[in-house]
């Protein structure tokens, strides 16, 4: 009997120093889940975040090159292949916007490189003041592609006055420095990921909070929510104000790349989604291999598949769309609706059937339960 | 009426009945350290800021919407709790210390029913019940510095009343598995479980569909038996070893915090009060004090509020027998409504996840727009409010109070809000075409709830 309860006693403590000290033991070996999560955090950096972090970097280095270029000469061929750079950046920037994790995380490289709408003012300011300090939080809306459509497409009422204006000194010293910035920041994460995140990110395979798992599909779902469906179409379409906001799309001085951007988001969260490679040319593990396994365990319903088919529906209905959000939204606001309102469709899906099915809880908070 | 005289005669001598102050003591005891510790971990964690100090806006239970979170006085009332808590522990001016903790305790409840667990009603029904029991009268600071005070023998229903709350948590907490979704298709764990692979030794088992079913009825059956195996002395000990299995399990397992050390403590209770008193002494000599220092032979006579204790007692245990089954009153499934959920024991029954999106329409300038909900709530809030009726609606009148406060008139406020329960596809939860500003709860759930389609 004695020892019974000794034997209790110490168990007991034993569990109580350490359920209450530390967290669960994320244990480092690797048991046998009958789907594999190392596999699809493996497919997930290998195949789609790093490849896609090589690639918007390459971009930047193109457009890094072509800003050399046209500050040596500001002929007006140099000035359209550095436009031409900007866009292919800023559509590979859409395809690594969602991984805030790791360093791009601790870094905020989303908030110093796509917050919109651009401050002009601010911009202005910086020009002329000469002294600021990008890494201020009060400096996101005066850098990254905003800020460079504004200095590219907004300066000036004629192309030929933009490209006059841009080649003076203070602007052009201006777009080096965002330029630089965007690269050494997208450096820093790409490196992260090649030398030692990448081998965090696929061992924390765990299905704890703080794992891999549960934080890049949480950063899915956030980018999905935030920055796709209310940032490229919800907000300049006037669904959280009641006005409309065109000025508040994405691009608003180029106007004609709005619904590129988008698609290219669009695009984006598909192939994450569904485990696509960089090059369309592999299928990987993924949330939707994931969901599949737990259907068919389960015996319910084709979640992965339902949520396709609704990103299929708003591709479909993006045909019908002007290149630029801002007449579209000017002269009729309605198609931009039923687009919000079909991605909303799979926000719900996403929310509560996929969260519920992979057991992963919606922004984890860190509380007790019952 | 031989009968009656019989019964009558019954209840007179279990009345007298006597018993060792000791259980009480240990109770005590225990109780005290473990809240002292649970208002010290709260507080590191950052919870007190998470929780009470950055939202905005805190879910009132009906009835209560003037109990307010006191900024940074919040800290000062969880200290007031802890330190009250430690005083329970040592018996030093206990009775103060109960009835404090019992108010501070109470009152960080109340201030946002956000963070309503059954393990916190609990405590708050424990603290309740400590007030009414002298469980300071032996092995106490107070008893040893007031030998008048001094009593090694209570009644034994004293006691009693404890275990029987005790066992009401039990039994109830077991009846409420005894339902469909738990029983036959071992929902939720079987949507719990998969992922906890890491788990030790049963790691690898825990995708298996047998596993989830001997989690669900093992559990079943342990809640609801467990109690008359603790009462009945030759499987006592087998039992208490099954209680503390269990509740390590579930610790392991789930993030539930203290509950299931109190409830190992608890369950300490329903040994003998002789054995008590022998740990009680162990534990002096251990601390280096003489043990002699208390009462032997010393029966416990009522004095203030204890001369009500007993009536105190039955007529709240009678309430807490009651109030579980409220839910019978209403119609539909009590976890797809929530009306009768809390205050009922029912623990670890539901995965519920749910998405609440409201808009804002004006009648005056047919301005519509929708809210984003984390500009106004934390990601807890959010959860909670997506998913319970009362919450839905105590949050659009909040949003109409604010709107209409920027400016803009005659609003409307409707939700469109999805749920999906145990696995099910998710279903429309609230009526998208009812403004919310014009209904009251009862209104909302009998008239404006959409049934929770069987599968």
């Amino acid at each position: 009997m004695k020892q019974i309860f000794l034997l209790c006693t110490l168990s007991l403590g034993l569990c109580f120093l350490q359920s209450s000290c530390t967290d669960l033991p994320s244990s480092n070996e690797i048991f046998t889940d009958n789907f594999d999560r190392k596999a699809m955090l493996i497919d997930w950096a290998d195949l789609i975040i790093i490849p896609s972090f090589d690639k918007y970097y390459e971009a930047l280095l193109t457009l890094d090159e072509q800003e050399e270029e046209f500050k040596l000469n500001n002929s007006e061929t140099n000035f359209n292949n550095l436009k031409g750079a900007y866009l292919d950046a800023y559509i590979s920037w859409q395809k690594v916007s969602m991984f805030d994790i790791g360093k791009a995380e601790e870094i905020g490289l989303r908030n110093f490189t796509n917050i919109y709408p651009t401050n002009v003012e601010a911009i202005e300011n910086n020009i002329t003041e000469k002294s600021y300090n990008l890494a201020l939080p009060s400096n996101f809306v005066a850098q990254g592609f905003p800020a460079l459509d504004y200095l590219l497409y907004g300066i000036g009422s004629t192309e030929n006055e933009i490209r006059t204006k841009l080649a003076e000194q203070n602007y052009q010293i201006y777009l080096t420095e965002l330029v630089d910035r965007l690269l050494s920041l997208t450096d820093q994460v790409r490196n992260d990921w090649k030398h030692r995140y990448r081998d965090v990110f696929v061992n924390s395979d765990g299905s704890s909070a703080t794992d891999s798992v549960d934080k890049m599909v949480n950063d899915f779902l956030y980018y999905y929510e935030k920055f796709l469906r209310a940032g490229k179409i919800g907000i300049p379409a006037g669904i959280f104000s009641g006005n409309t906001m065109a000025n508040s799309s994405e691009a608003p001085y180029s106007k004609i790349h709005s619904k590129q951007l988008f698609l290219a988001g669009l695009q984006a969260t598909k192939d994450f989604f569904s485990g696509t490679g960089i090059n369309q040319d592999y299928i990987g593990e993924s949330i939707a291999s994931y969901l599949q396994n737990r259907m068919e365990e389960t015996e319910g319903p084709d979640l992965a598949q339902e949520i396709l088919n609704q990103w299929n529906i708003v591709e479909g209905l993006t045909a019908d769309l002007s290149n630029t959000f801002v007449d579209q939204i000017n002269t009729d606001n309605t198609k931009m609706l039923a687009i919000y309102d079909e991605l909303q469709k799979a926000t719900i899906i996403m929310k509560v059937d996929m969260m519920q099915a992979l057991n992963i809880q919606v922004d984890y908070v860190d509380a007790d339960g019952d | 009426m031989p009968m009656e005289t019989n019964v009558g005669s019954h209840i007179n001598s279990y009345l007298l009945k006597e018993t060792k102050t000791a259980s009480l003591a240990v109770f005590r005891i225990l109780f005290g350290l473990l809240m002292a510790f649970s208002m010290l971990r709260f507080w590191l964690k950052g919870w007190i800021e998470e929780i009470y100090l950055v939202p905005k806006f805190h879910f009132h239970y009906t009835g209560f919407e003037f109990i307010q979170v006191p900024g940074q006085w919040t800290y000062a009332l969880f200290a007031l709790c802890g330190l009250s808590a430690l005083s329970v522990a040592f018996g030093w001016k206990y009775r103060i210390a109960i009835v404090t903790f019992f108010l501070s305790f109470l009152y960080i409840e109340l201030m946002d029913k956000t963070t309503y667990l059954n393990h916190y009603y609990l405590v708050s029904i424990l603290s309740f019940m400590l007030i009414f029991l002298p469980a300071h009268a032996n092995y106490s600071l107070d008893a040893k510095n007031n030998p008048k005070l001094q009593a090694d023998k209570i009644p034994k229903w004293m006691v009693d009343s404890l275990k029987f709350m005790i066992a009401i948590v039990y039994v109830y907490a077991g009846l409420a598995k005894f339902n469909h979704d738990w029983m036959f298709e071992a929902l939720p764990l079987a949507i719990w479980l998969p992922t906890k692979v890491s788990l030790p030794f049963l790691g690898q088992l825990m995708h298996e569909s047998w596993m989830h079913y001997i989690f669900s009825w093992g559990g079943a059956f342990y809640d609801t038996f467990i109690v008359f195996f603790l009462l009945y002395r030759p499987t006592r000990i087998y039992a208490f070893m099954m209680v503390v299995i269990f509740h390590v399990l579930t610790a392991l397992l789930f993030p539930i915090g203290l509950f299931p050390y109190l409830m190992i403590a608890s369950s300490l209770l329903f040994f003998s009060t002789d054995r008590h008193e022998i740990w009680l002494n162990k534990l002096w000599d251990f601390l280096g004090q003489s043990s002699s220092v208390f009462a032997r032979n010393q029966f416990f006579v009522p004095y203030s509020i204890y001369r009500f204790s007993g009536f105190i007692l039955v007529a709240f245990l009678s309430f807490q027998l009651i109030f579980p089954f409220r839910h019978l009153l209403y119609t539909d499934n009590v976890y797809w409504t929530e009306q009768g959920y809390r205050f009922s024991w029912r623990v670890m029954l539901m995965e519920k996840t749910a998405y609440a999106n409201f808009k804002v329409v004006s009648k005056k300038t047919g301005k519509r727009f929708y809210v984003q909900n984390q500009d106004f709530l934390t990601p807890l809030q959010e959860k909670q409010m997506s998913t319970q009726p009362d919450f839905i609606l105590e949050y659009a009148k909040y949003l109409g109070a604010h709107f209409t406060g920027q400016g803009h008139e005659e609003l409307e406020i409707y939700v469109e809000s999805y749920a999906s329960l145990n696995g099910r596809r998710n279903q429309k939860y609230i009526s998208n075409e009812v403004n919310l500003l014009e209904v009251d709860y009862r209104e909302l759930c009998q008239k404006h709830l959409t049934p929770l389609n069987a599968q």
